[in-house]
């Protein structure tokens, strides 16, 4: 039935008055990028691979084989903003308005119940940071980007843009020249983190590009969760998210990374992110992708070392006027490797999602299995899903597996579940939850109840 | 709570602009059981899916009223609300949501005056299922998925008797059911019933009827009610098949 045109405000579309202490001017330069540095106060070297990495940002073409990335200005953004002048540890020293913000979205009882550490970064820092003792004692490192690379410079230096280098793509290379924040993280060889680490990232200042910048290095024998979660205020023009994830998962090491992206429908989120995993080591990506515009993200495992194991588990959810261009990337470059990529995607209200795979397979790594399958559900008919699929196989004693399906809810599905007492957008909203449950009951519990609820505040525009 | 018929009058259904139900009126009352019988084709579960609300078929004339209110200007959920329940003739599968989930969420939307704790409502659900002697593991199953017909029909009376709605329409939950598993669906339609529940029993067979003693019968062909009596009807019908109405449909 028609109804009159009601605009639904982004659930989580509010933001404080910024505060912000220091800021470069508008849009990317040298002189901008040295300002970076400068207020960082960083080592030589940083400086240097910063400036270099801009020179290759401008050298290389946008990408034109994926979403249209037209609306993007780069000259209109702003490359670093800092609220507050230093890292604080605990949370009663957080500014009460960016505590009521993180009400909001459920952080401060997230941390209670899970969590050993928060790393939030408001705008371009990191602005709170706790880490349990426990983990200290054990000799984990988890804290935000910039203060590693003070405290831990020679860490950092050895893997920094060694598992992304800044060439890889053009958001790389932005990257690269103009990051700021994000987390590092140091797990000891046999140490197993037990409780997952979290961080919430938030873009909150008009035109602000958030470039944060994420390095994971687990050694040998270790286990750690890694969970990132975003909800980000609206804004009415553009933003761009320009991540990069690297992770170092050594020998017999585990790493699961664990995403769920709601940014507001204004953002392009163009992430990169990769793990490179030694012999006998397991690398796991769920990658659930909401809200944005435009994302393109296509989480990667390298496995370079003999049974090394990838898992990539992605979700993406298209509404109106969203693309969500997602999937991964599995390159076995070992013998016995094995890797599985999973993707559900739903779109709906006009939105589009496509999924995009990579599976390589190099000649040499003998005995490798692979499974690919991709599912995509479609509510309606002005939304649309596509498959990308590229399989490079260069070894005969191979074992590979590539299966898609396509659905729509049907009308009789719905008409069921109405006629037990759930209103269309429950029952749509149950149907995608079903649809996307393989993947969820691997989230921790908290996480899995917020994605759910991200579903129904979804579904409740599309009746 | 006043003991209101469900009552359908001169009720016209359409499919794609062909007319399927010519009018038909019919009186369901609380602890009464009421069936329909009929040949296939005759339009007995345009009439159960039309009263529940389904969206493709269009209602071109009369009502089906609880008191005042005309269920047919409600949507399905509404309908649901006010007491209606379906047992689908083809139940449909959801992946990845539970039976228990499932029905948890359609009690607390149907009951919202009482919803049920976690406890309360496992509890409820693990005594439906014993009654109808259902395996415990049902409950965590997707909902249908890869139950056999025979399951599938004892989860559509399973839900019944959780839900516990004022009126049941029953669209042909006995076909291909075996005896055993007949006799224990039957009894749970009955049990609804003497719990006070108005049920509508659409069946080609007369055999359900040897479990549930009807105390209206009617017959329904070509999309109008041809004759109506009770119980000793069901005789007459399987002594002459539905030939002798169609007969009297076209005269």
């Amino acid at each position: 039935m028609p109804s009159p045109t009601v605009i639904h405000p982004y659930q989580y579309g509010f933001h404080d008055e910024e505060r912000h202490v220091r800021k470069v001017p508008r849009g990317l330069s040298r002189r901008v990028v040295e300002m970076i540095s400068s207020f960082k106060n960083e080592p030589k070297w940083m400086s240097a691979f910063r400036l270099q990495a801009l020179s290759t940002f401008e050298a290389k073409q946008m990408p034109n084989w994926g979403a249209d990335l037209s609306g993007i200005n780069f000259d209109a953004m702003t490359y670093y903003l800092k609220p507050t002048d230093r890292t604080v540890r605990s949370w009663d020293e957080v500014p009460d308005s960016i505590k009521k913000t993180f009400d909001r979205i459920g952080v401060p009882e997230a941390e209670k119940k899970f969590l050993a550490g928060v790393g939030a970064q408001y705008d371009s820092e990191s602005i709170y940071h706790n880490l349990k003792k426990e983990l200290e004692d054990q000799g984990v490192i988890f804290k935000d980007m910039d203060s590693g690379l003070r405290d831990h410079p020679d860490l950092v230096r050895e893997y920094f843009g060694r598992i992304v280098p800044p060439h890889d793509n053009k958001f790389s290379a932005l990257n690269s020249a103009v990051w700021s924040g994000g987390s590092f993280v140091y797990i000891p060889a046999n140490v197993h983190v037990k409780i997952p680490l979290q961080a919430y990232f938030r873009i909150n200042a008009r035109n602000m590009g958030q470039f944060e910048r994420t390095l994971i290095i687990a050694e040998e024998g270790s286990s750690v969760h890694y969970v990132e979660g975003c909800s980000a205020p609206i804004y009415t023009t553009d933003s761009l998210h320009a991540a990069v994830v690297e992770i170092v998962v050594k020998k017999g090491a585990t790493v699961q990374y664990t995403t769920i992206q709601n940014w507001s429908s204004n953002v392009y989120n163009l992430v990169t992110k990769r793990m490179s995993v030694h012999e006998d080591g397991t690398g796991i990506w769920t990658d659930a992708n909401i809200g944005s515009k435009v994302t393109m993200k296509y989480p990667s495992c390298y496995l370079i070392g003999k049974g090394a194991r990838g898992d990539i588990l992605s979700i993406a959810l298209a509404g109106k006027g969203q693309h969500q261009d997602a999937g991964g990337k599995a390159l076995h470059l070992a013998p016995h490797t094995s890797s599985t990529i999973i993707s559900k995607s739903i779109s709906y209200g006009g939105g589009r999602t496509s999924f995009r795979g990579l599976l390589k397979v190099r000649d040499g790594a003998y005995g490798s299995k692979s499974h690919v399958r991709c599912d995509a559900l479609i509510l309606d008919e002005h939304s649309r899903s596509d498959t990308y699929p590229t399989i490079q196989i260069d070894e005969k004693n191979v074992t590979i597996g590539h299966e898609a399906v396509v659905s729509k809810v049907g009308e009789e599905q719905l008409f069921y579940l109405q006629s037990r007492g759930l209103t269309e957008a429950e029952a749509m909203a149950m149907i995608v939850n079903g649809f996307i449950e393989p993947i969820v009951r691997n989230l921790p519990m908290e996480y899995a109840v917020e994605m759910n609820r991200l579903i129904q505040l979804e579904m409740e525009g599309v009746g | 709570m006043a003991r209101t018929d469900l009552v359908i009058q001169n009720i016209k259904i359409a499919v794609e602009n062909k007319p399927i139900v010519h009018g038909v009126s019919l009186r369901i009352s609380p602890g009464k059981i009421h069936v329909i019988m009929g040949p296939n084709g005759s339009g007995k579960s345009t009439l159960a899916s039309t009263l529940m609300g389904h969206p493709s078929y269009t209602v071109t004339g009369g009502s089906a009223k609880i008191g005042r209110t005309n269920l047919l200007d409600l949507p399905p959920e509404e309908r649901a609300k006010r007491g209606l329940f379906l047992a689908f003739q083809y139940p449909l599968e959801i992946a990845g949501v539970s039976l228990s989930h499932f029905l948890r969420t359609a009690y607390n939307a149907s009951h919202t005056q009482a919803s049920l704790s976690m406890l309360e409502f496992r509890r409820i659900l693990d005594m439906a299922m014993k009654e109808l002697k259902m395996d415990a593991t049902f409950a965590s199953r997707d909902l249908n998925a890869g139950f056999s017909g025979g399951e599938k029909k004892k989860a559509e009376v399973l839900q019944m008797r959780v839900l516990k709605p004022r009126f049941v329409l029953c669209d042909e939950t006995d076909s291909g059911l075996d005896i055993d598993a007949l006799k224990i669906v039957a009894r749970g339609i009955k049990k609804t019933v003497e719990e006070g529940a108005g049920a509508l029993v659409i069946t080609h067979y007369p055999r359900l009827l040897d479990y549930l003693q009807p105390d209206v019968v009617s017959v329904m062909v070509d999309g109008r009610i041809v004759d109506a009596g009770e119980s000793d009807l069901v005789k007459a019908i399987e002594r002459g098949g539905y030939e002798q109405y169609r007969k009297v449909a076209h005269a």
